[in-house]
């Protein structure tokens, strides 16, 4: 797209690339207060890009934690005996699109049940006699959280099956808001790195048209378009690498301190932040390539209409 | 071939105003030739047509051998290369050093550090502004900073220097000044073409004269006069 080719001569010397990158950052320093005003617009963009960025993976992390919490219950009929159950788990097994069969008898159901009761579980001591209150099941996970509807439907046609619980509407409305969030969570990163472009561009366009003479000077005394675009694309470089190495820093420690407090303040088995590594770097990087994205295609795209002298 | 030849030249620029009509010149290597005529005849556009800063609507251009009507884009750097090129408003890099400023036209021809260093201080040398290689442009007064220009014109040793007003600027003292510098740089053996209103220089150095109205060459005289009333 941004060809950096030499023009009307051949290949570009090695110590030319080096003139180059001494002039672009000599360039910085030299422009000063409009230098610093493209870093910090990049820097504050980029600071919010990440502040979201990091919010819309965290949610979509929960929402992952409590999907994976919905599990299919499908409980085996009183009739069936041992060889029902054992063709009954090998037609489970063939269904696709399922994680994990894990088969509770009844006895070690209604145990788990008393043990949530804690003290008040003597008053249902009885219940170990009664199958019927609890009778033999599977739980079922499967592979993706939203076929669940899906497979339950499935599961509920095989013989010996009795009744298949998975939480039915309450299950398709928390997926429904799971999806709405994630979807929510795009279309806000998404605009925001456009927004986020669309300024530092704006910014490095401010500074690159106030050196607009400067540009048809060099071409008037016989500088290339590529000699004068190579500092340029530098300078571009460094200063959207700058402007984004300062807001991941920030983010990396912020986030540290973030999870030390809610891991000290919040237990909530599905409230999990995603852990620091290795999202600290996939957000630095994400960041940096950002930065290093715009700042080069702004002053490419901004320089290019003053070549034409 | 001469070192500038025009042959039945027309500009007509995009809003409709004719600036040349016309034109045949030659112009031979080591002349020295004072462009002439009042605002609007047509001086810039002739001068910016050597340079390749406008192409002719009609008509050959001829500048160092090179073809100018239909030069592309990325071959016009190396024309400015092999010419200098003065301006009335200097034209220097406002952030860059006196030294850095004439260096420039001579890194773009990516000759080594060492040889670029050396001649931009023979040509600021020259000039007579070695003491002032490291100002930058807004330190310097408007002479100085004409001086500075030349040196610039001059660094790549071109065979032609051409100067747009280069002393409309400037106050009569300085201006005798950059003549005689102009002077001195044609008996060095380097052919110029200078665009210019200074009637007293003109009627004084006695040079080739060529005079413009309404975008056409009206006078061609050797040792001619300025012949406008001021």
């Amino acid at each position: 797209m941004f060809v950096i080719s030499s023009e009307g001569n051949t290949a570009m010397k090695i110590k030319t690339l080096g003139r180059h990158v001494r002039e672009g950052i000599k360039n910085i320093g030299r422009n000063g207060w409009m230098t610093l005003a493209a870093i910090v617009s990049v820097m504050v963009t980029l600071l919010v890009l990440g502040v979201f960025l990091l919010l819309a993976l965290n949610v979509n992390h929960i929402a992952d934690n409590i999907e994976q919490d919905v599990e299919i219950r499908a409980t085996v009929e009183l009739e069936a005996n041992e060889s029902d159950i054992e063709t009954l788990r090998n037609q489970l097994a063939a269904v696709s699109g399922i994680a994990q069969i894990e088969f509770v008898p009844s006895e070690q159901g209604v145990e788990e049940f008393l043990a949530s009761l804690g003290e008040d579980a003597r008053y249902f001591e009885e219940l170990k006699e009664d199958h019927e209150f609890l009778p033999d099941m599977f739980v079922i996970q499967t592979k993706n959280p939203q076929d669940t509807p899906d497979i339950a439907q499935q599961i509920e046609q095989l013989d010996s099956v009795g009744k298949v619980n998975y939480g039915g509407e309450t299950t398709e409305t928390l997926f429904s808001v799971t999806n709405t969030v994630r979807n929510i969570g795009i279309i806000f990163i998404i605009g925001l790195a456009f927004t986020a472009m669309l300024l530092i561009a704006n910014t490095i366009k401010v500074t690159i048209n106030a050196r607009k003479t400067e540009i048809e000077i060099m071409k008037l005394v016989g500088a290339s378009n590529s000699f004068v675009r190579w500092p340029f694309f530098i300078e571009g470089l460094v200063l959207g690498v700058v402007g984004a190495l300062i807001p991941a820093l920030i983010l990396i420690f912020g986030y540290d301190q973030l999870l030390r407090s809610v891991s000290e303040t919040i237990r909530l088995p599905f409230f999990q932040l995603l852990p620091m590594y290795p999202l600290a770097f996939q957000i630095s990087f994400v960041l940096i390539g950002i930065g290093a994205f715009i700042g080069i295609w702004g002053s490419i795209i901004s320089i290019h209409r003053f070549l034409r002298v | 071939m001469p070192m500038i030849r025009m042959r039945g030249v027309y500009k007509t620029y995009a809003n409709g105003v004719h600036a040349l009509k016309n034109v045949s010149v030659d112009i031979e290597p080591g002349e020295f030739v004072y462009v002439v005529g009042p605002s609007g005849a047509g001086k810039t556009t002739f001068i910016k047509l050597m340079y390749s800063e406008e192409r002719p609507s009609k008509g050959e251009v001829h500048v160092n051998s090179i073809n100018l009507s239909d030069l592309k884009n990325r071959d016009k750097p190396k024309l400015r290369r092999s010419l200098g090129v003065v301006f009335q408003d200097f034209k220097l890099l406002p952030r860059l050093t006196a030294f850095e400023n004439v260096a420039f036209a001579m890194e773009v021809t990516e000759k080594p550090k060492r040889e670029i260093k050396k001649r931009v201080m023979e040509v600021l040398d020259l000039v007579r502004l070695k003491q002032k290689a490291r100002s930058y442009p807004h330190e310097l007064s408007g002479g100085e900073q004409q001086r500075i220009s030349i040196a610039r014109a001059l660094v790549n040793k071109p065979g032609l220097v051409i100067a747009d007003e280069p002393t409309g600027n400037l106050d009569p003292d300085t201006s005798w000044g950059i003549m005689e510098l102009f002077e001195t740089i044609n008996h060095l053996g380097t052919t110029i073409v200078m665009a210019t209103h200074n009637k007293d220089i003109v009627n004084n150095m006695k040079k080739r004269v060529i005079a413009m109205e309404h975008g056409e060459i009206v006078r061609d005289q050797l040792r001619g006069e300025y012949g406008y009333e001021d």
